[in-house]
């Protein structure tokens, strides 16, 4: 079965969704993500969605699942680069993803997740 | 047309005098709403004049033919000039009707003691100042849709600039009513214009929305979660003190939504999040220090 990949950079994880989300996939990744987290002490996982074009309520309540299960990890998520119309269908099924952070486009993501990484490392 | 040849010759022979009839006619019936009454005086002799050529050749049955292109074309002026003056398409077509009046005198006097003739003769004309008649209310009519349409268009184009006041940061000052269509456009347009520009930031300003009931309330909550979702926070401001409370008392909440009273407060929020600040140029502060 297909996987999508998983790339370890420093603390973060990388995912790049190139291919059509369908449920198992989805399934698949959330298992991935979670054993990749605690594999390599991750602090932070970026999920970029910039080559969906279609995003159902399911891949909607996926990304909210991982945001809050790599969150009990001590891993931050950030989506990026959702299109306008998913983002309009999200808002439309009433999916406003409350526990996930977003940004424009992966720069802008790995530059949220380095502040909030350096923020919390301060904080110890 | 053996009828109706009676009437190229009044429209020819009594042309002046029943063009005065007809304006008498029109002060009596209109009481002096028509404004300019010189430039319609003019219009109405140019048509009496345009008339009887297109009577004497013309087919009375058609006014749509070419011979009588003259005629409405001085009728589309009529109407559109009065129509842009505020009559109604009503009192437009009583302009033209006006001068039955002063016709069926003049074609009764001409016809003598023959009623048969007679009433050919007025059957004839009214006819004609019927379709002509009617003619104008249709250019009326079709001079205000072009005003509506055009407005409309306008309207549509006015409604969803999305204005850049910084690298990183939009505004999107909305003007009038919110439904659920413009509402669309309107996410759509910032949407689109996040993405091109790559801006983190987007100030909503409503201080153009007369009123903000649930409905809107919720079309600006979409908004701000779609934008959300694509990494751009978004502020709302022109917030007007009765619009503050009537939000309260509807009780929308607007979550953790940033609000200000005014698009500078606004920009204020948006330059401190995006690490910037406005100083005095060197020359002020040297002025005062």
């Amino acid at each position: 079965m297909d996987r999508i990949p998983i790339l370890k950079m420093g603390p973060f994880l990388l995912v790049t969704v190139q291919v059509d989300m369908h449920d198992e996939l989805a399934m698949a990744l959330q298992e991935d993500l979670t054993e990749k987290i605690v594999s390599s002490h991750a602090r932070a996982v970026l999920i970029d969605i910039s080559a969906l074009d279609v995003v159902d309520s399911f891949i909607g309540r996926m990304l909210g699942t991982i945001a809050s299960t790599s969150r009990i990890l001590d891993a931050e998520t950030v989506v990026v680069g959702m299109r306008p119309a998913v983002a309009i269908t999200l808002v439309e099924l009433g999916l406003s993803l409350p526990g996930v952070r977003t940004a424009l486009n992966v720069e802008k993501g790995m530059d949220l997740l380095r502040a909030s990484v350096n923020g919390s490392e301060r904080a110890r | 047309m053996a009828a109706s040849n009676k009437l190229p010759l009044i429209l020819e022979r009594d042309g002046p005098h029943l063009l005065k009839g007809w304006m008498m006619e029109l002060a009596a019936t209109n009481r002096g709403r028509q404004v300019n009454p010189e430039v319609l005086t003019e219009q109405a002799r140019e048509l009496l004049n345009a008339l009887q050529p297109a009577v004497q050749q013309g087919n009375l049955e058609d006014i749509k033919g070419p011979t009588w292109a003259r005629v409405r074309e001085i009728l589309t002026e009529i109407s559109r000039t009065q129509t842009k003056q505020g009559l109604s398409p009503t009192e437009v077509a009583t302009l033209v009707f006006s001068v039955k009046r002063p016709l069926f005198q003049a074609l009764e006097k001409e016809t003598g003691k023959d009623p048969e003739a007679l009433a050919k003769e007025i059957w004839n004309a009214t006819l004609l100042l019927d379709r002509l008649g009617l003619f104008t209310t249709e250019v009326a009519l079709k001079t205000r849709e072009e005003v509506i349409s055009r407005q409309q268009t306008e309207m549509l184009e006015l409604s969803t600039p999305v204005v850049k006041l910084w690298e990183g940061i939009l505004a999107l000052p909305l003007i009038g009513t919110l439904d659920s269509e413009r509402t669309q456009v309107v996410m759509e347009s910032l949407l689109e214009e996040i993405v091109r520009s790559g801006s983190n930031i987007a100030i909503i300003d409503i201080t153009g929305v007369p009123t903000v009931d649930t409905l809107v309330a919720q079309h600006l909550l979409k908004t701000v979660a779609a934008a959300r979702l694509m990494g751009a926070e978004c502020i709302i401001s022109g917030i007007r003190p009765q619009i503050a409370s009537t939000i309260v008392h509807l009780g929308v909440n607007l979550g953790d939504v940033v609000t200000k009273a005014t698009l500078a407060d606004a920009f204020a929020v948006a330059l401190r999040r995006a690490d910037l600040a406005v100083v005095k140029s060197a020359a002020a502060r040297n002025e005062q220090g």
